[in-house]
């Protein structure tokens, strides 16, 4: 097949039922970038209840939407529980794992291995559209009788057993993402494994590359059991069985009529097998873009290659034994805590090797701060202060203390919003002009990358304040009603702000985005970041089958400032002088 | 531009696409009624009193479901042994005899399933029942699919053996892949719920 054959295709199958990898991952990137505007919106709405707990929101508008949740645009306590639980489904399930996993990984992880495209397409395009009816049906439940899904994005029984029709609508919703990214990650592992082009042996593959196959492995294995446990909630909710009932449960003063003998932490056990994998399926691909983005602006080889390729898989395997740190507070036992304590004690070394490996390849290095580079740079210390804030969590002792307070919020916030979050933003100024042809803008993205980052911490921060002085994370006036929490309670206004600041802070990207597609000038060059990994070999965007003569990869991956070399980077794709 | 390795392996791994592609979905699949069976000892020994399977399920009816189970794995292997020996009638019979026993199978389930039902027993009944329909529901969902797929390839999906009997081979070959696992899992689930 040749590019022209598809160029006749119709508009639809082009670019809406396509089975093209490029416009699959363009298709992901467009709808989760929705779904974080969306996510995000929600949060907004829950800060201004926090600041000004009972006033009415600033927009009339809202109470239009949201009839039964914001009467006279007063927030009710129903409403804010809901916005909780759907704020964290869709930014984890519909926003950053679609982006990161779907979007990038689909446009990037054909082209940096030289494959012409995933190994099933079909399926490809099957699991976009599974995950967009599940994004459908979790928009949908927003007006179902009792709203949203209001017992947290956990989802924890019995609480969740006894909620709202929400609730069901949730569960189906989430069947539905379950078997996109399952379809997605087999495709994903066929294709790495598969379709290597003729010399990338596994030590040549880019790190990004990595990163996305150990992300696939997780959602392979990790998801089922959620599957099932989502299952089993399903049959108790709508056929009365008891898997997470259990005996003589008391609700409002009356016995609740089943036939008991469930478990509430078996859900708990079943959830965290799935979302501990789950941090690092938010996290891995991150990793793999700052990768990308720093060897390629230090113009020198990063530094640890194999630690980072070895730490990544045994990240992988040992997150599969860490999940009950999320349940100290459920009393399973010392001994079970104590061995969970030590195994996430041990998955915090490789963690660090990769951070530490990534700080040492800019030593040395002629840096480059362009717009992705800041942002790969501000991953770093971002992601770090996630990461070290969350060791008193996985101590139990301090854990107890911490658990349930807005401390946990900050920590996780850290390593996903500013984390991960930035590493996406350098991941799309990065490969912004291979997918479109053009280069985005570096003032506009200099403004955007400063102002999301004073504003992120703006908002973040003061949560490690409120949560060590014993704020309750759940609480829907913001900590009002307690005494204790009165000498933080003022940061509310000043995260709030932040968080509306913030907002703003995203239009100069909105602006360049659209500026830059309007813009009639183009890259010059295939190779405008002068960069070494495959991608950069294709023509300009690249067309459907990606390359023009079948790849021949000759070196690892990231050979930049070869002693003696006429230029400083030595793509994987050219051939060596001698043998020319 | 095709994709490589559709219908020969890739000489470096051994496999085709869909070889590796099927591995990978019956990886997840264990993890899935991994799940299930691990519910069913956590519900199992936290009950104060668990039904002997041998008291409340028709063992006779599970056994000879178990051998009906079986032989159609075998004729499976036969209707795939047919495509290797280039037989496409030896093919259509065994493949036609799979989904006939796969379907022997279904219809002796929802026998049990009716005389449960008869008896005013559903899954809310108790622990018991409750795992023992959800987990027998899906393993019979997923023979539902098993049908499916090997009635498509008995019927329309059967064209694809004029244009490429390579690779109609290889469809017949991870269709097998599936159903034998669908086998294997009834193995597991008959002495854990009929016989423990």
């Amino acid at each position: 097949m040749s590019v022209e054959d598809h160029n006749e295709l119709g508009f639809w199958r082009k670019y809406i039922f396509s089975t093209d990898h490029k416009v699959i991952g363009v298709q992901y990137a467009l709808t989760s970038f929705f779904f974080l505007l969306v996510g995000f919106s929600l949060v907004l709405m829950m800060r201004w209840q926090l600041a000004y707990p009972g006033q009415p929101m600033p927009f009339e508008f809202l109470s239009k939407i949201f009839p039964a949740g914001l009467p006279g645009g007063v927030m009710v306590p129903e409403f804010y529980n809901s916005l909780g639980a759907m704020h964290g489904t869709i930014m984890v399930f519909l926003g950053i794992v679609p982006l990161a996993f779907g979007a990038f990984g689909n446009f990037v992880v054909p082209l940096q291995i030289g494959a012409p495209d995933m190994a099933f397409p079909k399926l490809n395009a099957a699991s976009y559209w599974a995950f967009f009816l599940g994004g459908i049906v979790m928009l949908i439940s927003f007006w179902v009788p009792g709203g949203a899904a209001n017992s947290g994005w956990t989802s924890y029984p019995p609480l969740a057993n006894i909620a709202t029709t929400g609730q069901t609508w949730w569960l189906c919703g989430m069947v539905l993402l379950i078997t996109s990214s399952l379809l997605g990650s087999v495709n994903f592992i066929a294709t790495i494994i598969q379709l290597r082009a003729k010399g990338m042996t596994y030590m040549r593959l880019p790190f990004f590359v990595w990163a996305q196959l150990v992300t696939a492995f997780l959602l392979l294995l990790a998801f089922p059991p959620l599957e099932a446990a989502g299952v089993m909630q399903l049959m108790d909710r709508l056929f009365d069985t008891s898997f997470f009932m259990p005996s003589g449960l008391i609700v409002s003063g009356e016995a609740v009529d089943v036939s008991g003998g469930g478990s509430p932490l078996l859900w708990q056990h079943l959830f965290w097998f799935l979302a501990h994998p789950e941090v690092y399926v938010l996290i891995l691909p991150g990793m793999g873009i700052v990768a990308e983005v720093i060897a390629n602006n230090t113009r020198k080889p990063l530094w640890g290659y194999k630690s980072l390729v070895y730490s990544v898989l045994f990240l992988g395997f040992l997150s599969f034994f860490v999940w009950a740190h999320h349940m100290y507070m459920t009393g399973m036992g010392t001994v079970i805590s104590a061995f969970f304590q030590t195994t996430t004690m041990i998955i915090s070394v490789p963690s660090v090797i990769i951070l530490t490996c990534l700080f040492i390849s800019l030593w040395g290095g002629s840096i480059r701060f362009n717009t992705p580079m800041l942002f790969a740079l501000g991953f770093l210390p971002m992601f770090g202060i996630g990461g070290l804030t969350g060791l008193p969590l996985g101590f139990n002792a301090t854990d107890l203390y911490l658990h349930d307070t807005y401390y946990v919020i900050g920590h996780f916030h850290y390593v996903v919003a500013p984390g991960t979050i930035f590493a996406l933003f350098a991941g799309v100024y990065y490969w912004f002009p291979k997918v479109t042809g053009k280069m985005m803008n570096e003032m506009l993205g200099k403004i955007h990358f400063w102002a999301s980052m004073i504003f992120m911490n703006g908002v973040f921060m003061p949560m490690f304040i409120q949560g060590l002085g014993g704020v309750n994370r759940r609480l829907y006036d913001g900590g009002l009603q307690y005494a204790q929490n009165e000498p933080v309670l003022h940061w509310n206004v000043f995260m709030t702000t932040s968080a509306i600041c913030l907002g703003f802070a995203q239009i100069p990207f909105l602006i360049n985005l659209i500026a830059t597609l309007c813009k009639k000038k183009r890259v010059e060059s295939d190779n405008p970041w002068e960069a070494t990994t495959l991608e950069w070999a294709t023509p300009t965007p690249p067309p459907h089958g990606n390359f023009l003569t079948e790849p021949v990869i000759y070196r690892g991956p990231y050979e930049y400032s070869v002693p003696g070399a006429k230029k400083d980077f030595t793509p994987q794709f050219e051939p060596d002088e001698e043998s020319k | 531009m095709d994709i490589p390795y559709t219908v020969q392996p890739r000489p470096d791994t051994g496999l085709y696409n869909a070889k590796v592609g099927i591995w990978l979905f019956l990886a997840s699949e264990v993890m899935l009624f991994g799940a299930l069976f691990s519910t069913y000892i956590l519900l199992r020994v936290g009950a104060i009193d668990w039904p002997e399977g041998v008291d409340v399920l028709n063992v006779p009816l599970g056994t000879l479901n178990t051998l009906v189970l079986i032989t159609s794995s075998i004729t499976m292997v036969m209707a795939w042994a047919g495509c290797v020996m280039k037989d496409f009638k030896r093919f259509r019979f065994f493949m036609g005899l799979t989904i006939l026993l796969a379907c022997v199978f279904l219809v002796v389930k929802s026998f049990e399933y009716g005389s449960k039902f008869s008896h005013h027993i559903y899954p809310k009944e108790g622990a018991f029942y409750a795992i023992y329909f959800t987990m027998t529901g899906l393993h019979a969902f997923h023979v539902i699919c098993g049908i499916v797929v090997n009635a498509y390839l008995w019927g329309p999906g059967a064209k694809l053996w004029k244009k490429n009997p390579a690779q109609f081979t290889n469809r017949v070959e991870v269709a097998g892949l599936f159903w034998h696992f669908v086998d294997l899992v009834w193995i597991f689930l008959f002495p854990v719920l009929y016989l423990l």
